[in-house]
């Protein structure tokens, strides 16, 4: 139970950051990733502070809550994120965005969230 | 960077709390997919945390709508690019086991190799369709 209002909060406050931050606007991402552009940096600064808090914490938290660290460099790894990329610069969502913006009852955000799903799915069919 | 920040505190208290990496891409997955063999931390089972995440995650969406107005949505970007785009993200993220949040936020935060080499990788691929996206195709986004 307590778990599980922890991990409520803890999607509310990364939600909150995300829209904040500008990462749930599509358009606001492309700015960012589109350099040719009129490149908005911005999100840089966003990344630079999440992982700034993450360095600072986690090391304690995973010696508390230990979780496997492997080094491979092997070709799904590669691959994968090669293909989230390419789907992150066409549509300008990642997931925790696509699932935030769920709020704005769009068409695309159900769209995003159904096809993203869906592409999960068709992973496991091909390679588990 | 404030918002950043909200992430960033969000991800460490997942870690602390409940044992569980924030990595969105793997706590969606792990619901409908399973956990992917290359997602540090993914167990099978416990499904009920992951519901409460995403709702958070929604909820936190509806909330910053009442307090800042509603979100402007774009205009005139095909539902096929949106459909597109989701299926290679859904694909994509579960082969690399990791997100933005999962390889970046978290995988950076352990100074782990392969988060570091994943976020190199999705980046440059970004930048690239972006920029084909908007430039040679010229899609209204």
């Amino acid at each position: 139970m307590i778990a599980y209002a922890s991990a409520f909060g803890a999607g509310l406050v990364f939600g909150v950051g995300l829209w904040i931050s500008g990462m749930a606007t599509p358009r606001k991402v492309l700015d960012f990733l589109d350099v040719t552009g009129a490149w908005d940096p911005s999100l840089a600064l966003v990344m630079a502070g999440a992982v700034g808090v993450t360095l600072a914490g986690f090391p304690a938290a995973l010696k508390r809550h230990p979780i496997e660290k492997r080094s491979d460099l092997n070709a799904p790894l590669i691959i994968g994120a090669t293909i989230f990329g390419i789907g992150w610069g066409i549509g300008g969502y990642c997931p925790g965005p696509a699932l935030t913006a769920l709020s704005n009852l769009s068409v695309e955000a159900f769209v995003f969230v159904g096809a993203m799903v869906a592409g999960g799915l068709a992973h496991r069919l091909a390679f588990d | 960077m404030v918002g950043g920040v909200l992430i960033g505190l969000a991800s460490v208290w997942l870690l602390v709390a409940n044992g569980r990496i924030a990595g969105v891409s793997g706590i969606l997955h792990g619901l409908f997919a399973g956990p992917a063999g290359n997602t540090p931390g993914g167990r099978a089972g416990d499904r009920l945390w992951r519901v409460w995440f995403i709702a958070g995650l929604v909820v936190a969406g509806i909330a910053w709508h009442a307090f800042a107005g509603p979100a402007s949505v774009r205009q005139g970007f095909g539902v096929g690019w949106v459909a597109l785009a989701g299926l290679l993200v859904g694909f994509g993220t579960r082969m690399s086991g990791g997100c933005t949040s999962g390889h970046g936020v978290c995988g950076l935060g352990r100074l782990s190799l392969r988060s570091l080499v994943a976020v190199a990788i999705f980046m440059a691929a970004g930048m690239a369709a972006a920029f084909v996206v908007r430039h040679p195709l010229g899609l209204p986004s």
